[in-house]
């Protein structure tokens, strides 16, 4: 039984961590614009790596 | 344009457009003119050159050069103050609005600015809002300035007054957290409750409790957060004396709830937490559809946004910004060549040729004399004038039309939907059978009363309705946004099903200002000449001019000397051996034109009179046909703030039965609109223009055509790309569509209910079956709004 108890709070823990990550993910704002960071990840130099660059 | 003429001529290698010389070159490239040529230097000098391929020709036109002191007015304390987010001694940070965003081309040349301009320190774009957030170090460039940067390589900010007035509201997004909290607490409380469905074994009754008080743990959050919606929405409907459906669907959320932990806490059975969680979860999934807001069109736009921040103040002798609510009445204002009229005067220098047809409609640029009174919202389209202002911005004629009726009830919904309705019959019903059924367990075994009364509410909430109607809807305004028709919200697509007349706008509305018919009249002109008089043409930024070399399309263009611009009469200049002059018949024949009409342009070579151009107004392609299939179905008027020359062609294009209304101001438009309803007229306007804000404001439901979508359009219901509007029928079947749908759903979900009811009748109701009904019945809905919805898009050819 023992077992079943830690087997319950093991997964709610996980599927709050996920509850968690979701709404952190939301307030960060990384479903607003949906072009700008794939296109920008292919850019050759990233705005804030030349600037520590140069 | 034809393929092989494009072939002929060389692109430019910024924008895209046809040279016409081929002599601007730089580095083997051609461009159309000196500004693109200016940022391809810019850009190859910072090695920014990755911006011409990533796409190709990404550029934006550059021919119109934007004046100089433009944006002198960021100069201004008090206007900077209020357009800025943030500031602190080292940077400051403020957000633009670029329009002209369209791919990632601009995307890599904006946040790389700092290259071009090393005192940024930081530019992130929001592709979705055409917005660019920039940090900069105010102590190495100013504002102005760094405005003044992204006009350089075309990106001119547009800042309208309504910048200075309110920031936006920030997304909501609390019913998303709603949502994933919902989700979360559902998932689990079903798995915690298999156990209970499936039956323990008598040793294990401490288990039993323990998963028990888990999901009362896990219920919580939903309950008193993810549901709030409902209970706020319901408790709003009823202090305002109206049942909505969310009051029933609270109140079942409640007796589900309490009846629940009270069979906890006594030990008596597992409650409904299952199906609670799992029906609020699947509501807010359907809310969230619903409410899909387009994050990048503003369906509450009033004239500050289509009004600049700044106008230029003449005071002794010197020019000086004023941000436009400081304007008082006898100052004197200069107003450049395209800039917009921000408030009521009287032209006391320069000649002006205002183009009023955002304003009024008016579909050709009026002139003015000196002393003449100038409105404000026009733009001024020929050289500088100044106006001295005799009424304040806030005073104007077109300002004033924001303080009628139609803007002050702006919050309160316009219709009730028929869902309300429906669920109010629904919850009578409810109400009746769950007292009958409390009536006769009072008599057989009154134990079961409160049993039997709470498993009835629990199983018959209208839930299935909401559902039903959410995920319809959510469904349609996807279809219809997919095809450039963008709902403000659910309730005007009910709206639009119901429409029983339809109200035209004129002037950009079925005709399009973009383009103008024209035809010749007079002496043949040979090859050589159309070519001299498109050359001169292409001089002047007059709209006639602009319209007329438009019309001779590409051919090459020939040098003009001597070129003289007479603002509000006519152009003349050499071109090649012969003096060609264009312009009013006044200009031209020197006498008063017959007509006195403003669409005609008389053309003379070497003072010899040679014909006349006159122009029309060219009707949408799709007008006609739209107009033809509409008359034998609703009732139709046409209104325009034009003069009524074109009656005979509109009276042939809507039919004989239409009313057709000409020279009609905006307020007039707002007060026709009003007569209709009171007839008991459910009225659809289709308009473009601030002419027009007042009539989509009132009408039933308004529709905002726009070439573009990032333009400024009047405050509406919905938005459509100017290209559908030949969609528009199917675009009203469609939303008809949707109440059959919902209702055929809804039919459905009763079918379920009376399984679910003829248990909690008996007393029955278990948890077990309240779980496998309420999960069936919503995937079911689920399935059978998405599927019939898409179905009848296929069968409207969406």
């Amino acid at each position: 039984m023992s077992a079943i108890v830690i087997l319950l709070i093991a997964s709610i823990s996980v599927a709050a961590i996920f509850l968690a990550a979701f709404i952190w993910s939301v307030r960060n704002g990384q479903y607003d614009d949906d072009f700008s960071p794939p296109q920008r990840i292919l850019f050759d130099n990233k705005p804030s790596a030349t600037n520590n660059n140069e | 344009m034809a393929e092989a003429s494009v072939h002929n001529h060389l692109l430019c290698f910024h924008c895209g457009e046809v040279c016409p010389t081929g002599n601007i070159t730089a580095e083997d490239k051609h461009f159309c003119c000196e500004g693109c040529k200016m940022v391809y230097q810019l850009l190859n000098k910072s090695g920014l050159c990755d911006y011409y391929s990533l796409n190709d020709k990404p550029g934006l036109n550059q021919r119109i050069p934007v004046r100089k002191d433009k944006f002198a007015f960021l100069g201004d304390e008090a206007i900077q103050r209020k357009l800025i987010t943030f500031s602190n001694d080292q940077q400051t940070h403020i957000t633009f609005y670029l329009p002209q965003v369209h791919c990632s081309s601009c995307l890599y040349l904006l946040e790389n600015l700092h290259r071009l301009q090393p005192a940024v320190i930081s530019a992130t774009v929001n592709f979705t809002r055409k917005e660019i957030s920039i940090i900069y170090d105010h102590n190495k460039l100013s504002l102005q300035k760094l405005a003044e940067l992204l006009t350089s390589i075309g990106y001119e900010p547009y800042i309208s007054l309504q910048n200075l007035q309110n920031h936006k509201p920030g997304v909501k997004r609390s019913l998303i957290y709603q949502l994933g909290v919902a989700g979360f607490c559902f998932a689990n409380i079903m798995l915690l409750s298999f156990p209970e469905y499936l039956g323990l074994e008598a040793a294990e009754i401490l288990l039993q409790g323990i998963f028990r008080w888990l999901n009362v743990l896990l219920a919580l959050p939903v309950f008193f957060y993810s549901a709030w919606p409902f209970y706020e929405s319901g408790w709003k409907g009823l202090r305002h004396k109206f049942l909505n459906i969310d009051a029933p669907i609270a109140l079942a959320i409640i007796v589900t709830f309490s009846r629940s932990l009270y069979e906890v806490i006594s030990g008596t059975g597992a409650g409904y937490f299952d199906s609670m969680t799992g029906i609020v979860f699947f509501m807010l999934v359907g809310r969230v559809l619903q409410d899909k807001t387009y994050q990048q069109l503003s369906f509450e736009r009033d004239f500050t946004s289509y009004f600049p921040v700044a106008a230029t103040l003449v005071k002794d002798g010197k020019e000086t910004p004023v941000s436009l609510p400081d304007i008082k009445a006898g100052d004197t204002l200069l107003i450049h060549s395209n800039e917009l009229i921000p408030a009521d005067g009287i032209c006391t220098r320069g000649k002006a040729c205002i183009d009023y047809s955002f304003v009024t409609g008016e579909s050709l640029p009026v002139n003015k004399e000196m002393g003449e009174m100038v409105y404000a919202g026009g733009k001024q389209t020929g050289s500088a004038i100044e106006i001295l202002v005799i009424k304040e911005v806030a005073q104007s004629y077109l300002t004033r039309l924001w303080s009628a009726d139609a803007f002050k009830k702006n919050n309160e919904p316009k219709s009730i939907s028929f869902v309300h309705l429906l669920s109010r019959y629904f919850t009578y019903i409810l109400f009746t059978i769950a007292a009958s059924a409390a009536v006769y367990w009072a008599f057989t075994d009154s134990s079961k009363v409160w049993n039997v009364i709470t498993a009835v509410l629990i199983v018959a909430c209208p839930c299935a309705l909401l559902l039903s109607n959410t995920f319809t809807n959510g469904n349609i305004l996807r279809i219809l946004g997919r095809n450039k028709l963008y709902m403000r919200n659910a309730q005007a697509i009910e709206d639009m099903a119901g429409i029983t007349h339809i109200v035209f706008d004129k002037t950009g509305t079925l005709t399009t200002t973009a383009q103008q018919e024209i035809d010749y009249k007079g002496l043949t002109l040979s090859k050589h000449q159309q070519q001299a008089i498109a050359s001169l043409a292409a001089q002047s930024s007059h709209p006639l001019s602009r319209a007329l070399a438009a019309y001779f399309g590409i051919i090459k263009r020939l040098p003009v000397e001597e070129f003289h611009e007479i603002p509000g009469r006519g152009i003349e200049g050499m071109v090649g051996d012969d003096w060609i002059s264009l312009g009013s018949h006044q200009f031209i024949v020197g006498t008063p034109g017959s007509a006195g009409r403003a669409g005609e342009v008389y053309v003379a070579i070497d003072d010899k009179l040679y014909g006349h151009f006159s122009f029309h107004n060219h009707y949408r392609e799709s007008a006609a046909p739209l107009l033809k299939t509409l008359a034998s179905r609703y009732r139709l008027s046409v209104l325009s703030g034009d003069n009524p020359t074109e009656r005979k062609t509109l009276q042939q294009m809507t039919g004989n039965d239409a009313s057709l209304l000409f020279n009609q101001q905006p307020a007039d438009k707002l007060q026709y609109i009003k007569k209709l309803q009171n007839g008991g007229e459910r009225v659809m306007m289709i308009g473009d223009g601030l002419n027009d804000a007042g009539a989509l404001k009132q009408s039933n439901v308004g529709i905002a055509l726009t070439d573009d979508c990032n333009n400024f359009t009047p405050a509406s219901d919905a938005i459509m790309e100017a290209g559908q509007l030949r969609n528009l029928y199917r675009f009203i079947r469609l939303c008809r569509a949707n109440k059959q749908i919902v209702i055929a759903s809804f039919i459905l979900s009763i079918l379920y209910n009376i399984v679910g009811l003829s248990f909690a009748v008996q007393g029955l109701l278990s948890p077990m079956i309240a779980a496998i009904l309420m999960p069936a019945s919503s995937l079911s809905i689920l399935l059978v709004t998405f599927g019939s919805s898409n179905i009848a898009a296929k069968l409207f050819r969406f």
